[in-house]
């Protein structure tokens, strides 16, 4: 009974600290997405240079774990510049997921058939454009489904956030739990609010897939 | 006068010499067909054309001006050359118009309005005029074939490379896009075509040549190749395929 008294009771508390989640994964992703993209278009260049820069960003961040990059970030960027709890969160994670993202890119890319780009460089388009215009339209329908999917992930790794002081749902959940002392209680109400964005996002992924299935 | 000119091409794919020494001209309005058995360096020239693919050694001079491929702008060139593919390479998330009005638009700066003016011009000439709106996976190969002959159109090119462009139909539908073809080639377009369809060579070509192992072997008006061949490596090919 307990535990039903601590859900209704912090509502609240938690309401507003999902919406500092929310807010934390939406930034993050959408710095992700833009990395992703470039680190992309980077790995398949035509350029040793560009595709080795790209090669060893993608290999050094997916090669650490994000609590560390968090904390160099927010703890060890201190002594040069501050960027408070919310945008070093931010940063770190849209770094970290950019990673992926880029490779998701590159993925989505190379799986647009090679007579496209031909197609479009034949009638004198110029390499860029061809991309925006020709190959990224149809890559980005193919790569839905794994960003979704990096997407929930992003969303479940904003909670390292907690680390670094910020009270998105996983902060808020742990100092509930201490001052409450009833741990199982918060943390399975922390989970809950976990369950219900990750669902709730997947359901629009889901209708996006449908709706961009219909329009090809 | 020659609009095109290909002077000892070379071409290589790591260690095969695709291209050996090739010469070619092509003037203003003629129709070239190549032919060749597969692998015979036909379409590797042809995408050396508008370099698609970067020839090694030689040169391609368009127009009386030797194309350098790293100093020129090639966007310039691939405005005045045509290409159709073997595989149409349609944009498939754009519908028939989108498709052709993309490149003049884009590219060539076109206002809108033109642009789709002419575009409904030219699927009329291509007998397409009731899919306008439609997406390339609704249509037939045939139809879409046709509806990439628009869009290479559109451009208003001087010169149209034609790469197998019915090597992926089905054989019920490989007339419609030759008789466009046809149309065309009536009409004055310098056409480069590499076919496997002997009856459109000897139909239409003003001059066929014949390509083995990256070499032109033989090339001459259709009449004189296909009756009285010279080469006996042509004579192989030609009582091979008619």
């Amino acid at each position: 009974m307990d535990f039903l008294y601590y859900l209704v009771t912090s509502i609240p508390f938690f309401i507003r600290a999902a919406a500092v989640t929310v807010e934390l994964t939406a930034t993050a992703l959408a710095m992700g997405m833009v990395i992703g993209l470039v680190f992309a278009l980077m790995k398949i260049s035509g350029r040793r240079f560009w595709r080795c820069i790209a090669d060893t960003y993608i290999t050094v961040i997916r090669g650490t774990p994000l609590i560390v990059q968090l904390f160099a970030i927010y703890f060890g960027l201190a002594t040069i510049v501050d960027f408070g709890s919310f945008w070093s969160a931010a940063i770190a994670l849209a770094v970290h997921n950019g990673a992926y993202i880029a490779e998701i890119f590159r993925g989505g890319i190379q799986s647009i058939d090679r007579g496209q780009m031909e197609a479009a460089r034949s009638l004198g388009m110029s390499y860029g454009l061809a991309m925006r215009r020709v190959i990224l339209p149809q890559a980005f329908k193919r790569v839905v489904p794994p960003l979704g999917n990096q997407f929930i992930i992003g969303l479940k790794d904003s909670s390292l956030a907690a680390f670094v002081t910020m009270k998105e749902l996983f902060g808020v959940s742990m100092q509930l739990a201490s001052t409450h002392f009833a741990e199982l209680q918060f943390y399975t109400i922390a989970g809950l609010y976990y369950l219900v964005l990750v669902v709730l996002f997947t359901f629009l992924v889901n209708r996006l897939e449908r709706r961009l299935k219909i329009e090809s | 006068m020659s609009l095109v000119k290909v002077r000892n091409l070379n071409k290589w794919f790591g260690r095969l010499h695709a291209l050996k020494d090739v010469n070619l001209e092509v003037r203003e309005g003629e129709v070239a067909v190549l032919i060749g058995a597969s692998g015979s360096g036909k379409s590797t020239l042809l995408r050396c054309l508008n370099f698609l693919e970067q020839p090694e050694q030689g040169q391609v001079i368009f127009d009386g001006k030797v194309i350098d491929p790293r100093r020129d702008d090639l966007n310039l060139l691939r405005r005045e050359v045509g290409m159709v593919f073997q595989h149409f390479n349609l944009f498939p998330h754009m519908s028939v118009l989108e498709n052709i009005i993309e490149a003049p638009v884009m590219v060539k700066k076109v206002p809108r309005g033109k642009a789709i003016e002419e575009a409904l011009a030219l699927l009329h000439k291509v007998g397409l005029a009731d899919k306008v709106d439609a997406y390339p996976c609704q249509l037939s190969g045939g139809q879409q074939q046709r509806v990439a002959i628009a869009r290479a159109l559109a451009m208003h090119p001087r010169l149209m490379l034609f790469d197998e462009p019915t090597s992926a139909l089905d054989p019920e539908l490989v007339g419609e896009v030759l008789a466009v073809m046809k149309q065309l080639a009536r009409e004055g377009m310098t056409m480069i075509v590499v076919t496997h369809e002997m009856g459109f060579a000897r139909e239409v070509a003003d001059r066929v040549i014949f390509m083995d192992e990256g070499r032109i072997v033989e090339e001459g008006e259709p009449a004189r190749v296909f009756s009285r061949p010279q080469k006996s490596r042509t004579r192989d090919f030609l009582s091979r395929v008619l």
